[in-house]
């Protein structure tokens, strides 16, 4: 890498500036619409020209938690005044609340199960990166390169095998299975990132450690992963995207209790018209976990994402 | 502290071999260099007997116990690695107490201890400093106190000074010896620069491809080399070598080089076929008066000695002279070999042939 020498003159830096800023715009565009989105009424969503301007509502988000049934007027009449904002919302429609809907649940499986995979991808990512990297392991370049393998292939060529697999297993819609799953696809990844990582990590910190008087696996524990912190932290985030993000695998073999959002919040749009609002509200939700965990590890991404090159 | 003896030590990689049936002995609290050039299997030993490495046969013994076979935390010894390898993450107090922290004693002993090392290394101030922004003097006094906190059986040190630069270096490794002088710790201290050993060293262990070709105190093995590669090795410049087809008996003093009789210790071996004659730059001196003569083709001025190449019959040479002797080049000089200084070498398999001089030193191993 090269430095320029030179302090950048002010111009370059406003120019510099509007790229950045104008880039920003437009790739944040689609999101900065979602969200807008979920915050607009049913008719508004689907305004032409689209409006930019709006009367905001939370009708998406209610419509998004809630199932609603239709009723008469006499019906709704005997019920008396709504009591609750959300129910003054609904009855708009002449409808009323008939119970909650799935998506809290959709929700937190994608909670257990991205972050479940997550966890265990970087778990034994970590420890096979640390085997490989400071034992003598018999065919170690070959190992590794079946583990880079498999992940060759698009991962819907091996759905249908995996489906037939998780069927014969019982793992079908089982929060266990996806986990597994994910982890299995996650788990390359993981191990080539922070094997890269550990080998960055000098091996006599460790030996020093050794001399000490600490064990191996003390060692390892004290000296060894806080130095690999960064590294780590990288990749759960991206481990965390995949698991959270994937929709192929989740469609084929998720439909009820292990269900995750992704395949979910499609279905939304078939219930009661095309309420664009409620899938707008699902995936800007959606979104929050994954950016709160990246914000969070935020000060080691940047360094990890830079690979060493700061590390020191 | 403690005595150390290395006994027919050896250690494959593979199908590699790396140190060769290795045996010497460091004595209580003697400061013991193993010198040797690039790849020739220092590390590979210090760390057996650091314990960071199992030898594959061989015995080692710290203080009466055969250790050989023990994992590098159960040896209490201490290791100073070449690039200090200070834990990144901790300051340098942390650093200096970890070793204590593993004993488990109690905070207030292990903060009384860090700072009395502290003190005798002088960075009583950095203390609470994180080691990252340290200059490479205080990482060295930094990897020595974590050395010297624990009071090991002994201290092995791998190139300890390798990351300095050449001036710091010197000052550094005055430091070292007087702390050494001043706690009379073992110490075994892996370096490839002669001079080093030579200055620092109590006793030194030349190895060379694995196989350990000379022990002994420095003077000996600069007067005394075993082998052609210590000759070589050590001194600056080396020793020279007068190559010669011949023949040497039990209790002959002299040899024949191109002619003339040259005087040589007291034989106490015979050999025959390729000879060489081995003598240091400054045994030779010029003298109208000896038959055996070369020619001058270069001479280097260093202050009150020069160095003179000179050419002759038996191969170029070096000769160490006062630079009030005025030589030109190309001028063919008369050279006396001292003969208490020469030691006999056969060439094939490298090895000093005893002789009266050397006996004492080569006779034991
Ligand atoms: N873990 C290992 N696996 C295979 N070969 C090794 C291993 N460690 C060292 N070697 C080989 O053993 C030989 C001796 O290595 P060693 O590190 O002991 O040399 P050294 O004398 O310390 O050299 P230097 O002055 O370069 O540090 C070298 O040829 C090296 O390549
Ligand atoms: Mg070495």
């Amino acid at each position: 890498m090269t430095y320029s020498v030179t302090e950048p003159s002010d111009r370059q830096k406003w120019i510099a500036g509007f790229l950045v800023i104008g880039y920003a715009l437009i790739t944040l565009m689609p999101l900065l619409w979602i969200i807008a989105t979920g915050f607009k009424s049913p008719a508004d969503a689907i305004a032409y020209p689209p409006k930019v301007l709006f009367e905001p509502t939370l009708e998406g988000y209610v419509n998004l938690f809630t199932t609603r049934t239709r009723v008469t007027e006499e019906t709704l009449a005997s019920l008396g005044e709504p009591t609750t904002w959300y129910d003054r919302i609904v009855r708009q429609y002449d409808m009323i609340i008939a119970g909650p809907s799935r998506y809290g649940e959709r929700f937190l499986n994608s909670v257990i199960i991205g972050f479940g995979s997550t966890f265990l991808s970087v778990f034994l990512g970590t420890i096979a990166a640390y085997a490989f990297s400071r034992f003598r392991v018999p065919l170690k370049d070959d190992l590794l390169f079946f583990i880079l393998s498999t992940r060759m292939m698009p991962p819907i060529a091996v759905a249908i095998p995996i489906f037939l697999m998780f069927r014969q297993l019982g793992l079908n819609d089982t929060h266990a299975g996806m986990i597994l799953l994910y982890t299995a696809v996650n788990l390359s990844l993981s191990v080539w990132l922070i094997h890269g990582f550990i080998e960055e990590i000098p091996i006599e910190y460790e030996e020093a450690a050794l001399i000490d008087g600490y064990t191996r696996f003390q060692a390892f524990y004290k000296v060894v992963l806080p130095q690999a912190a960064t590294g780590i932290a990288s990749t759960a985030i991206f481990c965390l995207i995949f698991a959270w993000n994937e929709y192929a695998f989740a469609v084929l073999l998720t439909s009820g209790t292990a269900q995750t959002a992704p395949p979910f919040i499609p279905t939304i749009i078939g219930v009661g018209g095309q309420d664009w609002p409620a899938v707008a509200a699902g995936a800007t939700i959606f979104l929050v976990p994954v950016m709160v965990f990246t914000i969070l590890l935020r000060k080691h991404l940047l360094r990890g994402i830079t690979f060493g090159a700061v590390r020191k | 502290m403690a005595q150390i003896i290395v006994q027919n030590v050896r250690k494959e990689f593979g199908a590699f071999t790396a140190v060769q049936s290795s045996s010497f002995t460091i004595e209580d609290g003697e400061f013991f260099m193993l010198l040797g050039p690039s790849g020739c299997g220092k590390t590979t030993t210090l760390r057996m007997i650091a314990g960071l490495e199992l030898p594959t046969s061989g015995e080692i013994i710290i203080d009466g116990e055969e250790v050989s076979q023990k994992p590098a935390s159960k040896r209490d010894i201490a290791f100073v690695f070449q690039m200090f390898a200070l834990y990144p993450h901790m300051n340098v107090r942390k650093n200096i107490s970890y070793p204590l922290i593993s004993q488990g004693m109690p905070k207030a002993e292990v903060k009384k201890k860090v700072e009395e090392v502290a003190q005798i290394l002088g960075i009583e101030k950095i203390l609470n400093r994180p080691v990252g922004g340290l200059s490479g003097g205080d990482r060295q006094r930094v990897a020595l106190g974590r050395a010297i906190v624990r009071d090991p059986k002994c201290f092995l040190m791998d190139e300890p000074l390798g990351a300095l630069d050449a001036e710091f270096r010197e000052h550094m490794s005055e430091e070292l010896r007087a702390l050494h002088d001043r706690m009379r710790a073992t110490t075994i201290y892996v370096t490839h620069d002669q001079l080093e050993a030579m200055q620092m060293g109590d006793k030194i262990v030349v190895m060379n491809h694995g196989v350990v070709e000379q022990f002994g105190v420095p003077q000996d093995i600069y007067d005394w080399p075993a082998t052609m590669f210590v000759a070589d090795f050590i001194g600056s410049p080396s020793m020279n070598f007068l190559r010669f087809h011949g023949m040497v008996g039990g209790g002959q003093d002299a040899v024949e080089l191109n002619g003339s009789r040259i005087a040589v210790p007291v034989s106490r071996d015979g050999a025959k076929g390729d000879l060489a004659l081995g003598i240091r730059p400054e045994h030779i001196r010029l003298s109208d008066a000896s038959g055996y003569r070369g020619e001058v083709l270069a001479t280097e001025y260093l202050g009150t000695n020069q160095v003179i190449t000179i050419n002759t019959a038996n191969g170029d040479i070096k000769a160490r002279v006062p630079s009030t002797q005025s030589v030109q080049v190309g001028e063919k000089v008369g050279l006396e070999f001292d003969p208490r200084a020469v030691t006999l070498f056969d060439t094939e398999s490298g090895r000093a042939l005893l002789s009266e001089a050397n006996e004492r030193v080569l006779s034991h191993g």
